[in-house]
């Protein structure tokens, strides 16, 4: 599986998704800087997190517009998946590759720690190494993580399954108290349509050594490898 | 530009709080905002309106949660 990964400036967590790609493909992913309108071919584009542009305007917002975003959108529209982290979620909700917005954590705060994630779904190229309603342990560490949309595009993604992961409790139960951001329906991850471009606010990718405190993150990555190479 | 009806502005809710707390009981519901000033190197009104109207969906707002209005000066 050949991988590359976005930089903006402002991205800071290029080096985690790049150690993890390695990690599981034996391979360095190529980095790629977003004044560059063009780059090498490959199986899967990842947009990292971060905080491109120091989150002006909106977080995503500028980066969405960079040249590099264009070529993503032409290929994320071709089928080549797209994993998009963090701000890269917000920005690949801002650039329209997947559904809704991220806003203001409900509580103002910035959150980091870990998180459980209750997996919806085992059919898609991102989570096929999970079962469905399975539990999974990663970090979250955003500001702007409250996922919203409105009802129709909420009833479209619960109809298509397009949500990939919801926040809950250590024994799955989905409520309040597994929320850390006050996200719509607890959503911490969807995808677009085809299901090619996931969108998560947790970090898969630094759950993927014991010492990093577990590796729940890591089958996602092993999970590409399997379904794109 | 200002967050739509029906979506929660946290901001707004503190804002709101501190005021109350501060002594004007009579603040109910408050929406945060932006404004963001532009210089237009365009002399025909309908023409920089028309144009910063493409701004707004482009970049400017994000029309999932926000409403913009646009005011010459």
């Amino acid at each position: 599986m050949k991988a590359a990964v976005l930089v903006f400036p402002g991205s800071n967590r290029e080096g985690d998704v790049a150690q993890a790609i390695e990690l599981v493909t034996g391979r360095k992913p190529q980095m790629v800087w977003h004044g560059d309108g063009d780059f090498e071919k490959t199986d899967l584009i990842v947009l990292p997190g971060g905080f491109s542009y120091g989150d002006y305007l909106r977080c995503g917002a500028m980066a969405a517009q960079s040249p590099v975003m264009a070529e993503v959108k032409k290929r994320a529209a071709q089928g080549v998946p797209v994993l998009a982290i963090c701000n890269g979620f917000q920005i690949a909700a801002e650039a329209g590759l997947v559904p809704g917005v991220l806003m203001r954590n409900e509580k103002l705060k910035f959150v980091c720690g870990d998180v459980h994630l209750k997996v919806e779904t085992s059919q898609s190229l991102f989570t096929n190494r999970y079962q469905a309603g399975q539990v999974i342990k990663v970090p979250v560490a955003h500001a702007e993580g409250n996922y919203f949309a409105d009802a129709d595009t909420l009833k479209r993604l619960e109809d298509r399954g397009q949500i990939a992961f919801r926040y809950c409790a250590p024994d799955g139960t989905v409520d309040g108290s597994g929320n850390p951001n006050g996200s719509i329906r607890n959503i911490a991850g969807v995808f677009n349509e085809s299901k090619t471009v996931m969108g998560l606010m947790p970090h898969p990718e630094n759950a993927v050594e014991p010492l990093f405190g577990g590796c729940d993150g890591k089958a996602l990555f092993e999970g590409l490898v399997e379904a794109l190479s | 530009m200002t967050l739509k009806n029906g979506v929660l502005d946290p901001q707004g809710k503190a804002i709101g709080h501190s005021l109350n707390r501060l002594g004007f009981p009579e603040v109910g519901d408050v929406r945060q905002g932006k404004v963001i000033e532009l210089e237009i190197a365009e002399t025909d009104k309908a023409k920089a309106k028309a144009r910063v109207e493409d701004m707004c969906k482009k970049l400017l707002a994000n029309t999932v949660i926000e409403n913009y209005s646009i005011e010459m000066i």
